[in-house]
């Protein structure tokens, strides 16, 4: 058994696979956190448009410290910037834009992504306050539904699953999984390998996921610079 | 006509104890912080309250919270950078909680406005927040029913308005705002400038005069994450 740790990318390394397939002239919701991080791998040459649930489209990068403006911020409540072409809306045209199909992409990170496309995203089951924010909304409409993740927890345990354990966030949204050893496509027949780190064996890679890895194809390298 | 308050005390004089209170703001943007504090010195009970969030630090929805006005929370996300007020109560099983996915609050908001008394969505099927709702196919994928929400009141923050009421809001801020002004049976705002009628430009309106029973003047209004990041607790 490989190590795993050893050879895995980085969160900031997933982000920027994730972001080589963003489409130029597209829509794209980032989840809150590490989602975010995708915007700064944008590949040069593509106009991606950011949506963010509070209700701001087109907005800009974050402002120097001491210069945040509290009524600009995103759906992290963090603040943003104004950038020419930026709209803003209520919350329920916001969110319309969500359920209705018009954004593009939706990025989003995971705690369990199921062979048939559930994801599991928003508690971890354990009590505490439950608090959902916009989480079962944006798993539907977006004409498509990526995640990305680490491949496994922690612990070591397999994010990539055959049912989800975990409270649903949303039943069959997710499309397509970035993670921290491959690129996987959710389709009819579970989890199909698109990419996959050299140093990791088709075998070692099906030790450490929950569900069959299936094939369509070759699978391409996953290859990404150090960022 | 003209619904014009000149303080904060007479938009919230009408609020008794166990009324429905629609509050808007996302997070600190667009917290109506002065209408909330004069709702804490008028201090009615046993509120039923609707915002996005639960309160943050010891000011507002939050400083609400510790006087022990608030007897039901109904909101998305009742986490915040500080949620001690609500995590506190919650704990202590002094405040119920409902927690709604986000666009559906927002759409169950803008349906009690505009007369609609259920629609479907697909946030939330297949999830324990579905758990004994009805369910319905439509065109192949499953909807979830969800009911109208309505208020007794609404406090909003908005940035301009005349003295009709119309309103415009500044960048984010709006978020709830509109929807909730459509919502309750009456909704106060507080602007931080007040205009003669034919200075906003007509097409300008996001909220029309037609949901505004009263507005208050705070020229220079709080921000909830200012007022946080220097300690704040209220009263």
């Amino acid at each position: 058994m490989i190590d795993v740790a050893g050879i895995k990318l980085s969160n900031a390394q997933i982000a920027w696979r994730a972001a080589q397939d963003l489409q130029d002239g597209s829509y794209v919701n980032l989840g809150i956190g590490f989602p975010e991080l995708v915007a700064q791998f944008q590949p040069a040459g593509r106009h991606i448009t950011y949506h963010t649930e509070n209700g701001v489209l087109g907005f800009g990068k974050a402002p120097p410290e001491g210069e945040e403006d509290w009524d600009l911020i995103n759906a992290g409540k963090k603040p943003i910037t104004l950038k020419p072409g930026t709209a803003f809306f209520h919350h329920a045209d916001s969110f319309a834009m969500i359920r209705g199909g018009h954004l593009d992409l939706a990025i989003l990170g995971t705690y369990q992504v199921a062979e048939n496309g559930d994801i599991a995203n928003w508690s971890t089951g354990r009590g505490g306050v439950p608090a959902v924010g916009g989480a079962m909304d944006l798993v539907h409409g977006a004409k498509a539904i990526v995640v990305i993740t680490d491949h496994i927890t922690k612990k070591g345990e397999p994010k990539l699953v055959k049912r989800c354990s975990l409270p649903l966030t949303g039943v069959g949204c997710v499309t397509r999984v970035y993670t921290s050893l491959a690129v996987l496509d959710i389709t009819p027949r579970g989890f199909v390998v698109r990419e996959k780190l050299l140093a990791l064996s088709l075998e070692d890679l099906q030790l450490v996921t929950g569900a069959e890895l299936h094939l369509d194809g070759a699978i391409a390298p996953l290859v990404c610079p150090e960022v | 006509m003209d619904k014009t308050l000149s303080k904060l005390s007479e938009a919230v004089a009408s609020i008794k104890d166990g009324m429905t209170v629609m509050i808007g703001g996302f997070g600190g943007s667009g917290a109506p912080i002065e209408l909330i504090h004069a709702l804490i010195d008028q201090g009615s009970k046993g509120l039923t309250v609707i915002n996005n969030n639960a309160g943050n630090g010891h000011v507002g929805i939050a400083a609400m919270i510790e006087q022990g006005m608030i007897e039901k929370m109904v909101c998305s996300f009742p986490r915040s950078a500080d949620p001690v007020a609500f995590t506190e109560a919650y704990k202590a099983g002094k405040i119920q909680l409902e927690v709604i996915p986000q666009g559906t609050l927002a759409e169950r908001i803008r349906a009690g406005g505009a007369g609609i008394p259920a629609f479907f969505t697909p946030a939330s099927y297949g999830t324990e927040l579905a758990e004994g709702k009805i369910t319905e196919e439509f065109e192949g994928k499953m909807y979830v029913r969800e009911n109208w929400l309505k208020a007794d009141l609404a406090l909003i923050k908005a940035e301009r308005a005349d003295l009709h009421g119309n309103l415009t809001y500044r960048m984010a801020a709006r978020n709830f705002s509109p929807l909730m002004a459509m919502a309750a049976d009456k909704t106060f705002a507080q602007v931080r400038r007040v205009v003669a009628l034919g200075s906003i430009d007509p097409e300008q309106i996001v909220t029309a005069g037609i949901f505004i029973d009263g507005i208050v003047e705070v020229p220079d209004p709080a921000q909830e994450e200012a007022l946080n990041r220097a300690g704040a607790v209220y009263p």
